[in-house]
């Protein structure tokens, strides 16, 4: 239908929403783009009164800086964290939902008493969990932090998963059991083929979240495994904020972010509003 | 190709006795039909004999070795769903493929297999379509392809026609027999649908409550049911139920109802019937053994019924018209022009020799 067809009255209810849309995209969006333009401009044009809107010319020194002093080494190591925390997750916590939703472990109530542990506020659990890894030598390594995402995320991707999972014809699986595959075989080649838009939805969960953990970060590591919100931190000091590079550090963090959303995002409508209906 | 033989198989789910001891022996190469009501514990059986199912009880042979303990993969058998079970993000070539790759077939073999299921089926032009965009006979059709591609010793249809429209099912029914002949493997079909169990099987297992109620060539349960639930469950429209007392007569034996009516029965019943004379009885009485009397002369047996045409129900071919026989409501199948208006007397031809006697109490049939 074109606006042509609509009647007038239609025509014009349809015109404001836009210019509500568009308004309200712009302020939203505001921040984001501040954030981008501050990271292109020189220490002069970020303070200067009134604010430019557009630097003089596009320059990359505060990028620069960063690679020269080596603080994008926390943005690889939030990549290193976030990702393998995730994968192995998805991979552990697929497994669990299955059995959850195949074979009904732990009966009914166990999916609902694993959920509520995603209920646990982090700041609870921070402290004890530090003074085991200071007795374990677990402090400021990859493997710590790796290991407390996967936990903190496990629970949501077996909740989600588990109702992906019964969502499969249970008929499919069994056609493929009496057509030749064992149980494993029919987990990787039909079960996951089928719960793939969830799947992608729900790893970009666990990786956004992994991605933007501050307060575990910054309990649980201090010179070596620094990740990314931990490192914009460093920039804020007593006597004046390094704008320049937490903006540059912020766009760089955003990045990763920005990529998965966008490459998985036809999976992410999908995979979100499919769980949005489950039990 | 192989026989099936379960012996003493019972299941149950929690409290639920879903198969109650079930022995039967299917046939190399025969069509066997497991049909009755929802509940009956018809794809219970099925789905034991698949391996999706573990017996609590009995043993299941196939091809003369006992395969309880094996695996749905390692039965060698293939299966058709009622949902088809097709795999959304495959092909139609990759899913009838699909049992193939899984037993690592040479991609030769199976590209040869394919075409010939695809072409034995009329899907020929489908093969590069996705599920979503066949219609429902199509995706049966591939289902029952992929199953035919794996050259199975046993095929297991698990209600494959429920979820089409009648046209359909008709067209799938006749194909799915032609099938059978023409590869001649062993075959288990499961349908509440009691036409399709009529017309495909050469053995039906009528199931009731987890057992066998009676199994036999279809006809033969058609004709000669052992029990009322058979004789009800087989027949469309099904068959009449009047309740009556046996009572003899100067000539022999007769049915009276309860409104005061009687029937005499055939003399050549006379001496089977005689210990049940002063008992209850239900005559069942089928539709397709009303006919219209013509005015010539009856033969032993068929007797002369002047009733009132109430419901008619033409279907084209025939027409089913209500009437009424000791005071209950009977159905009569006559010619489509047997019976034009409501209220219309009509005179018909009841053959007897054909009617089944049960007794209420037991179910049984009263030979």
């Amino acid at each position: 239908m074109t606006f042509a067809m609509l009647p007038r009255r239609k025509t014009r209810i349809l015109a404001l929403r836009y210019v509500g849309a568009i308004v309200l995209t712009l302020i939203f969006l505001f921040p984001v783009y501040w954030l981008f333009m501050i990271s292109f401009k020189t220490p002069d044009e970020i303070y200067h009164v009134p604010p430019l809107w557009v630097p003089g010319q596009i320059q990359f020194s505060n990028y620069y800086v960063l690679f020269k002093d080596g603080d994008v080494v926390a943005i690889a190591n939030s990549l290193i964290v976030a990702g393998v925390s995730s994968v192995v997750a998805i991979i552990l916590g697929t497994l669990c939902a299955y059995s959850l939703a195949r074979f009904g472990t732990g009966g009914e109530n166990l999916a609902m008493w694993i959920i509520s542990q995603r209920m646990i506020p982090p700041i609870a659990v921070v402290f004890p969990i530090f003074l085991i890894y200071v007795y374990f030598g677990m402090v400021d390594g990859f493997f710590g932090l790796i290991l407390l995402y996967t936990a903190f995320n496990l629970p949501y991707v077996i909740w989600m998963m588990r109702g992906y999972i019964i969502d499969v014809p249970l008929e499919l699986e069994e056609s493929a059991l009496v057509d030749g595959l064992n149980r494993w075989q029919v987990i990787w080649k039909v079960v996951f083929p089928m719960v793939r838009p969830g799947l992608m939805a729900t790893s970009v969960f666990t990786f956004v979240f992994a991605w933007n953990d501050f307060l575990f970060a910054l309990v649980l590591t201090r010179t070596e495994v620094i990740t990314f919100p931990v490192q914009l931190t460093h920039y804020f000091g007593g006597q004046s904020n390094f704008w320049a590079k937490i903006a540059a550090m912020s766009v760089l963090g955003t990045l990763p972010i920005f990529v998965a959303v966008s490459v998985m995002q036809r999976y992410l409508v999908r995979g979100i509003s499919l769980g949005a209906v489950k039990g | 190709m192989a026989d099936v033989r379960l012996s003493g198989v019972h299941k149950y789910y929690g409290n639920v006795h879903a198969v109650r001891g079930v022995d039967l022996t299917i046939k190399d190469g025969e069509f066997a039909v497991l049909v009755g009501p929802s509940g009956c514990g018809k794809s219970t059986l099925l789905r034991t004999i698949a391996g999706l199912e573990d017996p609590d009880q009995g043993t299941i042979a196939i091809g003369g070795a006992v395969v309880n303990d094996l695996r749905p993969r390692e039965r060698n058998i293939a299966m058709v769903f009622q949902n088809y079970a097709l795999y959304p993000y495959l092909t139609v070539k990759e899913n009838i493929a699909f049992g193939l790759r899984a037993r690592k077939t040479p991609e030769i073999e199976i590209r040869k297999r394919v075409s010939e299921a695809a072409e034995m089926l009329g899907i020929g032009g489908l093969l590069d379509r996705h599920p979503r965009q066949l219609s429902g006979g199509q995706r049966q059709r591939v289902a029952i392809g992929r199953a035919i591609v794996r050259k199975a010793e046993l095929f297991l249809f698990d209600e494959p026609l429920s979820n089409l429209d009648a046209q359909l099912r008709d067209e799938m029914r006749t194909e799915i027999k032609r099938l059978h002949h023409e590869i001649t493997t062993t075959m288990i079909y499961v349908t509440h649908d009691q036409v399709e169990a009529m017309t495909l099987a050469d053995r039906i297992v009528l199931l009731r409550e987890g057992k066998i109620e009676q199994q036999g060539a279809p006809l033969e349960l058609f004709e000669r049911p052992q029990t009322g639930f058979v004789a009800g469950f087989l027949g469309s429209p099904s068959i009449n139920l009047i309740p009556a007392k046996l009572v003899a007569t100067a000539d022999g034996i007769s049915a009276a109802f309860e409104n005061g009516g009687t029937l005499d029965l055939p003399r050549s019943r006379a001496a089977a019937l005689r210990e049940a004379i002063g008992r209850p009885i239900l005559l069942g009485i089928r539709p397709q053994h009303f006919s219209r009397a013509s005015g010539a002369p009856l033969r032993e047996g068929v007797i002369s019924y002047a009733a009132i045409a109430d419901l008619i129900q033409p279907t084209g071919t025939r027409t089913f018209t209500t009437i009424k026989i000791g005071g209950v409501d009977a159905i009569a199948e006559l010619q489509a022009h047997d019976v034009e208006s409501h209220g219309e007397r009509i005179e018909l031809a009841v053959d007897l020799n054909r009617a089944v006697l049960i007794d209420p109490a037991s179910g049984q049939v009263i030979n």
